[in-house]
């Protein structure tokens, strides 16, 4: 095995300027691709952060009795997505405003009656916190009859998460675009590199060298431009990240959620599938070149 | 009866043909090669012995007849058994092909890596067979720098390394002056004397009277001493 090593080695060493050449391309697809998915990871999340905070108000009828609360309750918290509901009686609620009011508290302390209604504040499990269950479920508790108003998140946000989710879709295809336009270099290089050994291909073979013993070294090879390729792609990436972070974090990130560069497991996952790409695309000149 | 049984043949080629699109490189060659004999093939340029060595390790197939090298059929030897095929023979090819861009260790290494011989037992082995042909202080040569002598010690040396049973040397003494041509063929007599079968294609016919040994002659194509013994 280490002869084998040796001998690619040896050739990427002859062959520098084409492996650099590939080498590059790889690292550009795999910054390019890798960039998207930084975007991506770190929009969710924020995403997230914020849907966390999603909560439904369900308000209910004047003069609903105290006695039909319980029941309600259970109804809505046996509905899709509910994780917990808190029953908020029209004078906890007066209580809260008066509290946010502070300094204006006084104008309540005038009210002759409690002019708010009793309310239901239900959260949602996170996981079901995509756009259209949070409307599905507003709609379901609005039309329990003792409910007249349902309130909840930002409409925005349910537009953001579907612009999201196109950019998800287009950056799959992208990454797929990259994925075969480095597959295809990596081919190329491959083919180039067979072709101008092809004579000592052929010596090989009449000494008795098996295919197999031909072809490993050029699999080390095209592994090993991949994984340099995916290092030095994802090494710019961070830099960039690095200088942009330190910008936008500063006025931004403060208090609500931190950019983060992609982790650990999505960074090997980046290097083990650009190795994939070097040894596909040598597997695909190597199948053509040693039929003939 | 012990004479018969060294005398069983390792080569046997039965009613071969060779055609290059219209033309006749080998016509109806039926031969047989025994173990441990040391045969010439002779012939003018054109005569069709290169060919002849090519469909014996498979570098040509034939057009018609049969080969059987060591009991194998040629003509039914599956793709990737052909490299084990090859590792039976030591060639010494007309026009060396050696490697240019590796050293002369490394071109007479490849034949040992290529059948997953160990490292050191390769270092040891190269060694020996390079100071055995005389070519220890240019191993780190490479090919083109060599004078064509030196080249064809080289060609020599890679076809032994690996102890093969038969040995086919084409034209192995081609451009040498006689001392070199000498030196050369004592050298395939030393692994002749070691046990190995060993096939020359050459014109040289000082060398094959110095020989002695058989000779079958190629004329464009056809051989011309029966072959049978
Ligand atoms: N690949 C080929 N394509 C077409 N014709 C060929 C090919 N190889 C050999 N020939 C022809 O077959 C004949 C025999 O060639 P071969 O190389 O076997 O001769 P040779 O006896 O080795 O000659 P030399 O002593 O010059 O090496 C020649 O006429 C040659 O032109
Ligand atoms: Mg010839």
């Amino acid at each position: 095995m280490s002869l084998f090593i040796k001998k690619a080695i040896h050739d990427i060493r002859q062959n520098r300027f084409l492996n650099a050449v590939t080498v590059i391309t790889i690292a550009l697809s795999v910054l390019i691709v890798s960039a998207f998915m930084l975007f991506l990871i770190n929009t969710t999340e924020i995403m997230n952060s914020w849907k966390n905070g999603i909560r439904i108000m369900a308000y209910l009828k004047q003069g609903t009795p105290a006695a039909d609360i319980p029941g309600l309750k259970k109804k809505i918290l046996t509905m899709y997505g509910t994780q917990e509901v808190l029953f908020i009686s029209k004078s906890e609620a007066l209580n809260l405003l008066k509290d946010q009011m502070q300094r204006q508290a006084s104008l309540i302390d005038n009210l002759k009656e409690n002019p708010l209604p009793d309310a239901f504040e239900i959260r949602m499990i996170p996981a079901s916190q995509n756009w259209e269950k949070v409307e599905a479920l507003a709609a379901d508790i609005e039309s329990l009859p003792q409910v007249v108003e349902v309130e909840y998140g930002q409409q925005w946000l349910g537009r953001f998460t579907n612009i999201l989710n196109l950019f998800k879709l287009a950056s799959y295809a992208l990454g797929a675009l990259f994925f075969l336009a480095a597959v295809f270099f990596v081919a190329n290089t491959i083919r180039l590199v067979l072709y101008s050994r092809r004579e000592e291909i052929e010596i090989m073979r009449l000494v008795g060298a098996t295919n197999r013993f031909i072809k490993i070294p050029f699999y080390i090879e095209g592994i090993i431009q991949g994984g340099l390729g995916g290092m030095v792609g994802l090494a710019v990436l961070f830099v960039f990240f690095m200088l942009a972070s330190s910008k936008v974090g500063q006025d931004f990130s403060a208090g609500y959620f931190t950019i983060r560069f992609l982790p650990p497991d999505i960074l090997i996952f980046v290097i083990i599938g650009s190795m994939f790409i070097g040894w596909l695309g040598c597997y695909l000149s190597l199948k053509q070149f040693l039929k003939v | 009866m012990i004479e018969e049984q060294e005398k069983s043949a390792i080569i046997r080629l039965f009613h071969v043909y060779r055609h290059y699109g219209s033309k006749n490189a080998l016509i109806d060659i039926t031969l047989d090669v025994f173990k441990n004999e040391f045969l010439f093939i002779s012939g003018h340029s054109g005569a069709g012995k290169t060919t002849l060595l090519k469909l014996m390790y498979l570098g040509e197939s034939v057009s018609d007849g049969q080969i059987i090298i060591d009991g194998m059929n040629l003509s039914r030897i599956s793709r990737n058994r052909i490299p084990y095929l090859r590792r039976n023979f030591g060639i010494v090819f007309q026009d060396y092909k050696l490697i240019p861009t590796k050293t002369v260790f490394e071109n007479v290494a490849l034949v040992l890596e290529a059948a997953g011989v160990k490292r050191r037992q390769i270092q040891k082995k190269v060694r020996s067979v390079l100071r055995t042909v005389g070519m220890e202080q240019r191993q780190k040569s490479l090919p083109p720098s060599l004078s064509g002598g030196e080249q064809q010690r080289v060609a020599v040396a890679r076809a032994v390394v690996g102890d093969p049973k038969i040995i086919l040397a084409d034209e192995p003494t081609g451009s040498l002056d006689s001392d070199a041509a000498d030196f050369i063929f004592d050298l395939l007599k030393r692994f002749h004397t070691r046990g190995a079968t060993v096939v020359i294609a050459t014109h040289d016919r000082e060398l094959i009277k110095k020989a002695g040994d058989r000779v079958v002659h190629l004329t464009s194509g056809r051989l011309e001493t029966p072959s049978n013994i």
